[in-house]
């Protein structure tokens, strides 16, 4: 919930509508806060959370949720929604893995391979959704069907064992730069390089316009589709590459790697602070999202409740995130009216 | 138009075609493909998507649609069976199974409808809740040592006929809902919903509560759809009914269903279940496995929206070069059909 949705004469009021407003812009904050709290009761029950090493397996698995969760941003700012990217993921987490299993390429070239497919996958949601006027959640639920079976027609009951990928490309995994793990740092890349794109280029203004209003943007003549089709594809472009970073963590790969992932993915977005009705959010805020469900799912595991409980919890998050979104929303328009009639 | 040209622009009508000519290829595949005996398989299989198809039928009418319908037939089977487990007869289990299916499309409903939330994201976020609970309360493991007479309910046939009881299950429920929608003033409120929900309020068509009933209605299939697959398969688990979502929708859309809400019918659904049974079962015979089937199902879904919208373009185009006036800029909706 920023920029857009909340305009700047709201900011300056003097009713409940402004610290409301205040904390709603403030949700990458709130999450920091509700983590810093929750891990503090965590340690209490279980000290060995808040070790390096526990903390950076956390951070390191998120990542790759994040980095997925950022794509799906982009599109939810739209005003859509991709339910495709776990098979994307899974598509491209095969083929990478197979194409170095035959040792057919070497790792550079698999990885752009990969990042080539995630784009490719990406623009054929884009293509049914703009030039075919499919709704994004009927197109995407067909695409996620169709990408699933292509991948298990291409691997079948094929697995790529651990000890198939060359190990260097395993190790990226646990690779660090001075201390930051290096998926901690692709992650950290891809949030500012897309946070600048939003916040300073044309196509990041129009992103948001698209999706708060799409008939204004129309008038204004942003050319909608081709903004809500480059969404897409860097929503692709992204998943392809949380499919390689999947690859690297888990090594093993098959046909259903990566299945269920996109409720997880959705889940930061929204989480995350990204409007599910368009027009609003951050990708820090996605990332902090993806941060957040690692978190929980590692602390679940850590206070010894069974990982059966995540799947629950995923959708209890999902429901009160929306839930506290439409509140906030309605609030801010409340106090916005009655200053307005003042 | 010539009245060629309209009845084959009828949706319904081009389903039939579909069918017949799958049914031909299929026959031309392999024998077994038109004995009674191979078509009860390949229906049965089938019936619990379908079951569920109906209610859903009637939820992307009033304009929204419900993803949780997999996971909450999931958890009907993971309390069914947990039940059972824990000694209460399953005469009893069931009806506790109904009302929790209720409980849960009333959760949905009131967050949809009350909240003015999407439902879109609701029921992915029940989608998620529902099927968590089902693990919590079974686990992995699986439960079967279900009585003779409570799996004659999903796996038995009515005496003398190959027909599966759940066949008869869902033509009775196709025909209660079938009467709902397009002969009652329910029916009228649910496509007026559809059509312009605020249009719809001032003309005092309570919107809310019709919202919360079809959610009310479609967990309580869900979980009927729960207790008879956990019957058919005589097992209870918590992942009963997974990935089922895709091909509910996908069987309602097929049905000429409009996805933004507002057209649809029943019969078309109907037919919808036979073309996807067939198209399923002619795969099978071509030695297609089940997942890659999925391949098929998918492009079904994107083009059972895709073909209406182009028809209907083309429509308009024809109209054009012909010299006929334009029709009504609010008639040119994405995806309109012809079937109403």
């Amino acid at each position: 919930m920023t920029e857009s949705a909340v305009s700047p004469t709201i900011a300056d009021g003097r009713s409940p509508g402004r610290w409301l407003s205040a904390l709603a812009r403030q949700r990458e904050l709130s999450l920091v806060a509700i983590m810093v709290v929750l891990g503090g009761l965590v340690t209490l029950v279980a000290p060995q959370f808040l070790t390096v090493s526990n903390l950076s397996q956390v951070a390191v698995l998120a990542s790759v949720i994040a980095v997925a969760a950022i794509g799906e941003a982009l599109v939810v700012i739209t005003r859509n929604v991709d339910l495709s990217v776990e098979a994307t993921m899974g598509l491209v987490a095969y083929s990478v893995a197979r194409v170095l299993e035959l040792h057919a390429l070497d790792a550079p070239a698999a990885i752009a391979m990969g990042l080539g497919l995630g784009l490719v996958l990406g623009m054929i949601n884009g293509v049914v959704v703009t030039l075919f006027k499919v709704p994004a959640i009927v197109a995407t639920l067909g695409t996620l069907s169709i990408f699933r079976g292509v991948d298990y027609l291409i691997a079948g009951s094929h697995q790529v064992p651990l000890a198939g990928l060359p190990p260097g490309f395993t190790n990226a995994a646990r690779d660090s730069i001075l201390g930051i793990p290096m998926f901690v740092l692709v992650a950290v890349v891809v949030v500012v390089i897309g946070s600048v794109i939003l916040r300073s280029t044309r196509f990041g203004r129009q992103l948001y316009a698209v999706g708060s209003n799409p008939e204004a943007a129309a008038i204004l003549g942003i050319p909608s589709r081709l903004v809500v089709f480059t969404a897409f594809s860097m929503c692709g472009l992204l998943a392809g590459a949380a499919g390689i970073l999947w690859v690297m963590e888990f090594g093993t790969i098959n046909g259903t790697s990566a299945t269920g992932v996109v409720l997880a993915v959705v889940a930061a977005v929204v989480v995350g602070g990204v409007n599910i009705f368009g027009g609003s959010g951050t990708l820090v805020g996605a990332a902090l999202g993806a941060l957040f469900l690692g978190f929980i799912a590692n602390a679940l595991i850590l206070v010894g409740l069974s990982q059966f409980w995540l799947q629950a919890i995923y959708g209890v998050v999902i429901l009160v995130a929306v839930t506290a979104d439409a509140i906030i929303l309605r609030r801010i328009k409340r106090a916005a009216t009655r200053r307005s009639v003042r | 138009m010539t009245p060629v040209a309209r009845l084959l622009a009828r949706w319904e009508t081009l389903l039939v075609i579909a069918v017949l000519g799958l049914v031909v290829l299929g026959t031309a595949l392999s024998p077994v493909f038109l004995t009674p005996g191979n078509f009860a398989n390949l229906i049965a299989a089938l019936m619990e998507v379908a079951i569920m198809a109906l209610p859903m039928t009637l939820i992307i009418v009033a304009g929204e649609i419900d993803l949780s319908v997999e996971s909450m037939a999931g958890l009907a089977s993971a309390i069914l069976g947990f039940l059972w487990a824990a000694g209460v007869p399953i005469w009893v289990g069931i009806p506790v199974v109904l009302a929790i299916g209720a409980l849960g499309g009333l959760m949905n409903g009131l967050l949809v409808a009350r909240a003015g939330l999407p439902s879109l994201v609701v029921t992915l976020g029940t989608l998620a809740l529902f099927r968590g609970l089902a693990l919590i309360v079974l686990g992995p493991r699986g439960i079967s040592d279900f009585p003779d007479a409570f799996t004659e309910l999903g796996f038995g046939r009515v005496p003398g006929t190959p027909i599966p009881w759940p066949f008869v299950i869902f033509i009775a429920l196709a025909v209660l809902l079938g009467i709902m929608l397009h002969r009652t003033w329910i029916g009228r409120q649910i496509y007026a919903i559809g059509k312009n929900a605020g249009a719809a309020r001032y003309s005092g068509v309570r919107v809310t509560r019709v919202k919360i009933g079809l959610f009310v209605l479609s967990g309580l299939i869900a979980s009927l759809a729960g207790i008879i697959l956990t019957s058919r398969l005589s097992s209870a688990r918590a992942d009963a009914g997974a990935g089922m979502t895709l091909t509910v929708v996908t069987v309602v859309l097929l049905g000429g269903v409009n996805i933004f809400g507002g057209s649809g019918t029943i019969p078309g659904v109907a037919l919808a279940v036979i073309a996807v049974a067939v198209m399923q079962n002619a795969l099978r015979l071509a030695s297609v496995t089940v997942e890659v089937q999925s391949i098929a199902l998918g492009s079904l879904l994107i083009l059972s929206v895709v073909i209406p919208t182009f028809a209907h373009q083309a429509k308009s185009a024809i109209d054009r070069v012909r010299g006929g006036r334009p029709p009504p800029a609010d008639s040119i909706k994405q995806g309109e059909r012809a079937a109403t």
